[in-house]
Parts: structure tokens; sequence; C-alpha cells
């Protein structure tokens, strides 16, 4: 048995002589809500669709719970859920009808649709037209379609795409209910890191079809060096000083300059160095980079 | 076939509030009940004919039957196979359609019988309407001579025939109307293709039965052995092999076509 839910094996994935996806090797542990991060036309909606059979993928290059999905294409749709760019839903139908529609193709209980509209607060428009729905309002419509199959594994493609504040939170929660409660396995789009450092475990992150990072949030984070972040009175005089002590400078702007950070000794070293050169610290302290900008950082590169 | 059958039963489901399923019903009931009318209202003028009873029928039913064959059939097969396809295109639900555990064949052979049903619907509509609407007009005007022939046999043949018929034009256009999301294409060629299959039915032209659109005009035309009876005529003339053998292999390249293209 394999541990991942989704594994894909040196996937590549052309349009015509345009490469969409280059030698991708996906691993998502299961129970693990993967991040899949990238910024704008990096790959990861034909990915998704790749994982759902839209595109057809070169054979035993994708794996679902450890399955050759070209072979076992309905079986594995059956362990799927997925909500994939913009929901797709029947806009003449009302919210609670789009549900009925997916119980039907799915063979379900058609009475598992008051369940799903009450989990993604759209009891009270349940019949109301979905056309006339609010974006945010298609996207839960979206989530509660692709949830209403009980999957073990649900892809969804920026779900949080044109929801509230509240909305976010609200997804967020659910997301880590059903990984943690549910046991399920979610493989999470978005270009927002920010997004998805809240709630992933595992993340991936691709460019140009390219995978450039893929492991836990916590390796992630090492990958940032803290610095220190140092604000004064004299910024160009602070600036001589440290570099005469052999400090490296790491960035600077009109307030502060950072240094790389070595030791706690050290950066106390550094701020008697300055007191006794005359210049007043404001305030001095060790900083970690955030995710955001090393996410920049990661896909720049490339 | 479980498959099928679940997508077949969503197809009606999903539809049916749209004007391509009601469109089905609606046109039957308001062709048979303007000629209705027309018969009711003009009885002066057509009871000074002295038709008997099957003569009546024949100007009765001639009325629905002589338009739909030319026009209204392949307008509505158009509009239909579009209308079906086009609620897939609109939505952008092709891509979830396909993410389902269904086998592609049932998804896309629900569609086409669903499609076949709406036709199937709305020519049996026709055929029941003008039998019922013919003896109802019979009871309003005593004088006319409905009761005096029995038409199922000859509606039932006939209308048999314009379904046969016309599944040459609705396998093409609903391949059309598959690969192309916009309006435009499938209508334009529907439009051309109806128009060039008027003409080459109506002059003669002696390959016109190998054009679809020209199959429902040539289905009407019924020649008879002499001496036969009035209801004596074959339902499979070549035009209908024709139509039914293109609508088949339509059918089947149409799966291909979208087994093989990727779902965007």
């Amino acid at each position: 048995m394999s541990n991942f839910a989704i594994e894909t094996v040196g996937l590549t994935y052309n349009f015509g002589s345009q490469t969409v996806v280059k030698d991708l090797s996906l691993q998502v542990p299961k129970g693990s809500i993967y991040g899949f991060l990238g910024p704008n036309g990096a790959g990861k909606t034909t990915t998704i669709k790749i994982l759902l059979n839209l595109l057809k993928s070169p054979a035993d290059q994708v794996f679902i719970f450890g399955k050759e999905i070209n072979a076992n294409r309905i079986a594995s749709l059956k362990r799927m859920g997925a909500l994939v760019e913009q929901p797709a839903i029947y806009g003449h139908l009302t919210g609670k009808e789009n549900l009925v529609n997916r119980c039907i193709l799915l063979g379900i209980k058609k009475s598992k649709y008051a369940e799903m509209l009450d989990i993604v607060g759209l009891t009270d428009a349940a019949n109301k037209k979905a056309g006339k729905y609010s974006l945010g309002m298609k996207q839960r419509l979206g989530i509660a379609l692709s949830l209403i199959s009980d999957p073990e594994l649900l892809l969804l493609d920026e779900p949080t795409n044109g929801l509230d504040p509240n909305g976010i939170i609200e997804i967020r929660n659910l997301m880590i209910d059903l990984t943690t409660k549910h046991g399920k396995t979610i493989l999470v789009s978005s270009h927002l890191l920010a997004e998805i450092e809240r709630t992933a475990t595992h993340v991936g992150i691709i460019n140009k079809g390219h995978l450039l990072f893929q492991g836990t949030i916590n390796e992630l984070q090492d990958l940032s060096k803290p610095s220190v972040k140092i604000e004064t009175d004299n910024q160009e005089k602070t600036i001589a000083t440290l570099v005469s002590a052999g400090a490296e400078i790491v960035q600077q702007n009109e307030q502060t300059v950072s240094v790389t950070f070595k030791t706690k000794v050290d950066m106390g070293n550094m701020n008697t160095l300055l007191v006794q050169n005359g210049i007043t610290v404001f305030s001095i302290g060790k900083e970690r980079k955030d995710l955001e900008n090393l996410f920049l950082d990661i896909t720049s590169k490339n | 076939m479980r498959s099928l059958y679940i997508s077949y039963f969503s197809e009606f489901y999903k539809s049916r509030k749209t004007l391509a399923f009601w469109a089905a019903i609606i046109l039957p009931i308001l062709i048979c009940g303007l000629i209705a009318f027309g018969f009711y209202s003009g009885s002066d003028k057509v009871l000074k004919y002295n038709y008997p009873g099957l003569a009546l029928w024949a100007q009765y039913s001639g009325a629905a039957l002589n338009v739909m064959g030319m026009l209204i059939l392949p307008f509505y097969v158009m509009f239909m196979a579009f209308s079906v396809n086009n609620i897939e295109h609109k939505n952008d639900t092709w891509k979830t359609l396909f993410s389902q555990p269904l086998n592609k064949f049932s998804i896309y052979a629900a569609k086409y019988l669903y499609a076949l049903t709406l036709l199937f619907i709305c020519l049996f509509l026709f055929a029941a309407l003008t039998f019922v609407t013919g003896h109802l007009i019979q009871l309003l005007v005593p004088k006319y001579t409905f009761n005096d022939y029995n038409p199922v046999l000859i509606l039932t043949k006939f209308y048999t025939k314009l379904f046969l018929a016309s599944l040459g034009i609705l396998s093409l256009q609903f391949i059309l109307s598959l690969i192309w999301s916009d309006f435009l294409k499938p209508m334009g060629i529907g439009f051309v293709g109806t128009i060039a299959g008027i003409i080459t039915a109506n002059v003669g032209w002696k390959h016109a039965y190998l054009i679809p659109y020209s199959d429902p005009t040539l289905a009407l035309r019924v020649t008879r052995a002499k001496g036969a009876k009035i209801e004596d005529f074959p339902i499979f003339t070549q035009e209908i092999w024709v139509s039914v053998i293109f609508a088949a292999v339509m059918f089947i390249i149409g799966y291909f076509i979208l087994s093989k293209r990727n779902i965007k």
C-alpha cells in the first residue's frame, strides 16, 4: 500500500509544443493538507486536471492511492472530489437542485444536499437560482458539490477565490476539520502563500511547470535564514560601524538595516558596539524572513 | 448500464426547466392548436369541398406534416442538439461532468439518447394531437367526416418515417454542437444544409437522399404499388436507411472525438 494519496512520477505534459508541466514528482501524503503553490500560469490547474484525468497523462506517471490513473479512472474518481477553477454549476438550477443533480450522478441519497448546504452556509439561499449567486456563494456551492460524495481526497483549486475574510476563515477551518477529524487528504492550490501557511502541513511550490520545492511547512520555514533588524538614529554611521566590525548587511531601507543573525551573544555585542560609538539604538531584534518573501525568492530565482 | 441510466436521468433533471425540454411539448401543442383552430373557425370553407374521411384527414394532418418535414423539424432538431450540449458549454460544466466516476461513453450516450427522447416526444405529440384535435373538431362541427376514417396507422407510419429520417440531421448537429460552444457555427451549417436539402429534394436530384438534410422532405413523398391500399407504403425507403446509417456512424465518430479530446 502506498502512503501517498497522490503520487506523480516525472510527470510531463505538453499543450501542443508548449510544455506546461515538466518532470513533476508530487508526493501528497495521506491525511495531509498539501498546499500547491505557484504564481498564475505556473501549471497548477493543468496538474489538477491531469489528476482528475480530464487531461490524459502518459502511462505510469500519475498514481492516486497507489493506482495508475488511466487504468483505474472510475475507481480513482470515486475517491476524489474536486473544485476546478471557477465552480462549474448550472446557473438555471437552484443551489439545492445543483446538489441533487450531483447526488443523482453519484448514485447517493438525494437528502444529502441539506447537510452540504448547512456546511457551507447556503441553507437560506437553497432555492435561489445559482446563476444569481455572488462569486463567494458560487464558490461555496462548488465546495459543497466537491464534498457531497464524502471523498477521501479533495482537490481544491483556489477555493477561497472571491470569498470574504469570514468565508476564508470558514473554509480554512473546514479543511482542518476534514483532515484532522475525518482523515481526509486535501490538495489545495493557491498563488498566495499567506493563505496556505496557516493550514497546510505540506507544501509544493511550482513555477513554469517545474516543482521548485516540496516538503513540510517546517522544512520550508527552515529555508529562511534569520536576520537581525536594527533601527537607530544614524543609519549611515550604523552601517559603517557594523561593516567594519565584520557584519554582513542583508537588507536596508530608510529606517532599518538587517544583518545576518549568528548568535544571541553576537547580537548583544552589536548593540554594545553601536552604543559605544554614540549611536542611539531604537530597536534591535531577531527576525525571520516571512514565507511570503521566501516564496517570492523561490519562484523568482527560476 | 447503471452509469448510462443515471446520466440519462440527470439530463432530464437538469434540463426540465429549460426551453430545450419544453419546446418538445410546446411546439406540437402550438402548431396543432393553430391548425385545429383554423379548421374550426374556417369550417365553412373546408366543408365546401365535401372531403370524404380519408381526404379530410390527409388535409388536416398534411397541414402539420408538410411544414414539419421541410422547415420546422430540421430547425427544431438543430436547436435541440444545440441546447442539450450548450447546457454544459454555457455553465462550463464539461469538466465536472467528466470528473464524475462515470464512464465517458455513458455520459455521451446519455446525452444523445436524451436528444433522441426529446425528438420522439415532440413527434409523438404531433401525431397524438393531430388525432385528438381532429376528433375534437368533429364534436364541435358535426358536419365534418373525421369519424369516417381511422388515421392511426397512417399517422404512425408517417411520423415514424419522419423520426427516422431526422436522425441523420440530429447526429450531425449533435457533433457540431458538441465541438463548438457557440450558437452560430452549428446553426449556420445547419441552416445552409437545410436550404440545400430542400432545394435538392425539390428539384428532384436523384442523389438528394444522400444529404441528411433532405431526408425528412423526401421521407414524406410516398410511392405506392399500383392498387395497394392507402396505408400500404414502406417505412424503410432508401432515404430512411441513409439517415439511420449516417446517424449510427456519426454517433460513433462523436464518441471518438469526445474521448480523444482533452476537457478544457
